[in-house]
């Protein structure tokens, strides 16, 4: 055992502190590409971590990336140093986080020069075409279709709960594209502008009170043949692959300790009956049972580094890891309303609201992100078949 | 031994409920949260006509002379349809205040225009819990001053009844001068709470001339609003499970029913398992506020802090059940789960009442 992550990792981390003290002022606060496009001052500060190599480090110079070989400590450091000061880590979001290592394992050489850098870049924006009405947990369900008509794809159907969908460039899809063959093997993935002629777009109110989700309708959409990634009926594995990095995003130990570290510092500024509430004990009991599991969830990403360092299948380890890390997004989330008691409560700009109503979204968002990404029930479903191999619980149509 | 509601009550439930199934459907609840201003006058007269008003006021008032767990089964009627109604403040918590400290005058003055539906109360009590901001209204003879956060029903009060730091309890008309009513936005829109900010107002009228029974007036009139906020909670609740149970029982993935995979049963049953105890619970506290003195101030404290506790996690649960639709602002359960999120933390989050709970037997 040796938890020491070397010199060359603490040289970095020295020169990431030096530079986040330099730029602490110019830096956007927390997470990006939720809200809307990235902004020009957004834009700036991706680049400038870009040229760093604190953001795209692993990708490489010829696609827009920083060209580092693979070095995932590099990586854990940057996080842990841009979490220490409370500033963004730069874009992330369906397409850096999920597209872009999809496009680097299974795109063409072509699509990899066209999309991922200015994807990195933050001026391509995607959405995530997966989900459909009958197609939820059910993903191989999915019915939008598309048609090979010369040398373009023909798509018609309706994606739903499409994140992001009304301000995006592109979405990255899965349709049928193979009716004949059994469910799975008959999908593919696409990559479509948004753009296109025959698609419109129908924005769905999340309980946040924003418009987060999409209703996207395919009516008779052309799309370029070779827009497709890897081959026809490919697609439930790339989809898969795609969500995988889209579970580890969701489940990250450094979101989770930004989360954490913002509670902390709520709990040491906020009063209540002129009595900081970090004095009452059970507040502190709360918070200290909070940040075990944040440890927990910060070393369990340690080991799943360096089982995969050493080449080693991370098992069950690596399955369990959404399912905590949204659970234990939204504990933190509660625990920091009910800190605040009745002023949790406040929202949409309401005298004596805290921090913007970021609590009270977060509550809400984090719940929604315990059902996004595959539910939590599917996620234990997939601990006990595949990490425990337990049997499977019957179909209902087979 | 007879444990349960009675045919009156249920009556009151059935009608209770068919009118706002009939005038406030979901909808419609939706669209006074929407609005600037949620008090609808023609709705409120009608839930009047039913005597909701009045359950609590005494029959020589107008009233119908019910007890709390008359007001209660009101309260989850109105708590299971999310119906903006300035119920608390006016229909519970003031003639509860009225009836313990009020002079035979004041009642006379006040509690048959409550009963007509006339007056309306907001409750200006959260600062006699605890404090936030700075929060607090402070007496100098006859004048007060300060801030109150949270009143109950602020948006339609023309009264307003105030917890004063010294233990007084002020009785203030909403255009005395100097005061000033804000609107405070909530995650839950279908109720309207506010504050109040007084530079140096002169109160004319007081409720409880002796300190004691302002305070007796206070605690009682807390534990009241504290039981029907539990009520509401159970409603909400109720109506998330409901929702819940029938989602599950449609909707089809993987070629199944989902209510048909036991882990989407589970999740249903365990709702309705930590539901139907805390029912139990709410009735014997709703009834011990009128029958059981030595009881009742520990019996509303635990029930508010148990059903909300309860509600949040059934609200939160039945959102789970419901999938990407439960997230949507246009899926029902939503309502409810805004509505569990105030009823947890106005007069008092659980954690604090537990605390509470243990100082009232001495512990
Ligand atoms: C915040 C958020 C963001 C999202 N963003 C996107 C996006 O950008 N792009 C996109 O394509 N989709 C997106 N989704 C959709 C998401 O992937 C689906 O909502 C999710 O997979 C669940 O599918 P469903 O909504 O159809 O629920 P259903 O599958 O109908 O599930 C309903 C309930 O049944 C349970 N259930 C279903 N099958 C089983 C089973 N076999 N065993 C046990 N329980 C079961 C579920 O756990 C759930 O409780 C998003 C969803 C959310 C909430």
């Amino acid at each position: 055992m040796d938890l020491s992550y070397g010199e060359e990792a603490e040289a970095l981390r020295r020169e990431v502190r030096a530079f986040v003290e330099e730029h602490r002022t110019q830096a956007p606060l927390g997470a990006i590409g939720l809200g809307g496009r990235p902004d020009e001052r957004v834009r700036r500060w991706q680049a400038l971590l870009i040229e760093r190599g604190y953001a795209a480090r692993n990708v490489p110079r010829e696609y827009g990336g920083f060209g580092a070989p693979p070095d995932p400590l590099a990586r854990i450091v940057i996080d842990e140093e841009f979490a220490r000061a409370g500033i963004s880590r730069g874009i992330g979001g369906q397409g850096p986080d999920m597209l872009v290592p999809t496009l680097l394992e299974h795109g063409t050489e072509e699509q990899r020069r066209r999309y991922v850098g200015p994807t990195l870049r933050g001026e391509m924006v995607w959405c995530q075409g997966y989900s459909e009405p009958e197609a939820g947990s059910d993903l191989a369900n999915v019915r939008t279709s598309a048609v090979l008509e010369g040398d373009d794809f023909v798509v018609t159907g309706h994606k739903i709960w499409t994140t992001s969908a009304h301000f995006s460039d592109m979405m990255f899809c899965l349709v049928r594209t193979e009716p004949e063959r059994p469910r799975h093997a008959g999908l593919s993935y696409l990559l479509i502008p948004m753009a296109s002629a025959g698609i419109s777009v129908q924005p769905l109110m999340t309980m946040t009170g924003k418009a987060e989700f999409n209703q996207v309708f395919f009516d008779g959409v052309r799309v370029p043949r070779a827009s497709i990634v890897g081959e026809r009926g490919e697609g439930w594995r790339i989809a898969n692959a795609t969500l995988v990095h889209e579970r580890n995003m969701l489940g990250s130990a450094a979101q989770i300790d930004a989360l954490f570290q913002a509670l902390l510092r709520l709990a040491r500024t906020e009063t209540r009956d002129d009595r900081p509430l970090i004095e009452d004990p059970l507040v502190r009991d709360r918070l200290m049972r909070l940040q075990a599991e944040v440890l927990a969830a910060r070393w369990h990403a340690s080991r799943l580094l360096s089982t995969r360092l050493r080449g080693e299948p991370v098992g069950i380890a690596g399955l369990v890891v959404k399912l905590t890390g949204c659970e234990l997004a939204h504990q933190i989330s509660s625990t920091a309303l009910e800190l605040l008691g009745e002023v949790g409560a406040l929202y949409e700009r309401s005298p004596h609201e805290r921090a913007g109503g970021l609590w009270v979204f977060q509550q809400m968002f984090s719940l929604g992100l315990i059902i996004g990404g595959g539910t939590a029930q599917i996620q234990k479903n997939i601990i006990g078949e595949r990490g425990l191999g337990l049997p499977r619980e019957a179909r209902g149509d087979v | 031994m007879d444990f349960g509601l009675s045919a009156e009550q249920l009556l009151l439930e059935e009608s209770l409920g068919g009118l706002l199934d009939a005038r406030a459907p979901t909808q419609r609840a939706r669209a006074l949260a929407a609005a600037d201003d949620a008090f609808d006058p023609d709705l409120w007269q009608a839930v009047v006509g039913l005597g909701v008003t009045g359950i609590l006021v005494p029959v020589e008032h107008g009233g119908s002379g019910l007890g709390l767990l008359d007001a209660a089964v009101a309260a989850w009627t109105v708590g299971a349809r999310a119906t903006p109604l300035p119920f608390l403040g006016t229909t519970v918590m003031a003639p509860v205040a009225l009836r313990t400290a009020g002079t035979p005058e004041q009642q006379g003055r006040y509690l048959p225009r409550i009963v007509r539906g006339e007056l309306r109360i907001g409750i200006a009590a959260t600062e006699a819990i605890s404090k936030r901001d700075g929060a607090g209204i402070r007496r100098d003879g006859g004048v007060l001053t300060g801030s109150a956060l949270f009143v109950i029903d602020a948006e339609s009060a023309d009264v307003f009844l105030i917890a004063v730091e010294d233990g007084s309890l002020a009785l203030l008309p909403r255009d005395a001068r100097g005061l000033e009513v804000r609107r405070l936005v909530t995650v839950d829109r279908t109720r309207r709470v506010g504050e109040l900010v007084l530079g140096s107002v002169p109160v004319a009228e007081w409720l409880g001339a002796a300190p004691d029974t302002a305070a007796q007036a206070t605690r009682r009139m807390i534990d009241a609003g504290r039981l029907m906020l539990a009520a509401d909670a159970l409603g909400a609740a109720d109506r998330a499970l409901a929702l819940a149970v029938e989602w599950a029982k449609t909707r089809r993935q993987f070629g199944r029913t989902i209510g048909s995979f036991q882990a989407v049963k589970h999740l249903c049953a365990e709702m309705a398992a930590a539901i139907e105890p805390a029912r139990s619970l709410l009735w014997w506290a709703a009834h011990a506020f009128d029958h059981l003195p030595d009881e009742a101030a520990l019996a509303a404290t635990h029930a508010k802090a148990h059903l909300t506790e309860v509600a949040s996690q059934v609200v939160r649960t039945a959102t789970e059940v419901h999938g990407g639709t439960g997230f949507t602002a246009e899926c029902d359960v939503q309502l409810f789960f805004k509505r569990a999120a105030l009823d947890r933390h106005l007069l008092g989050s659980p954690a604090l009442l537990r605390e509470h709970a243990a100082r009232l037997q001495g512990l």
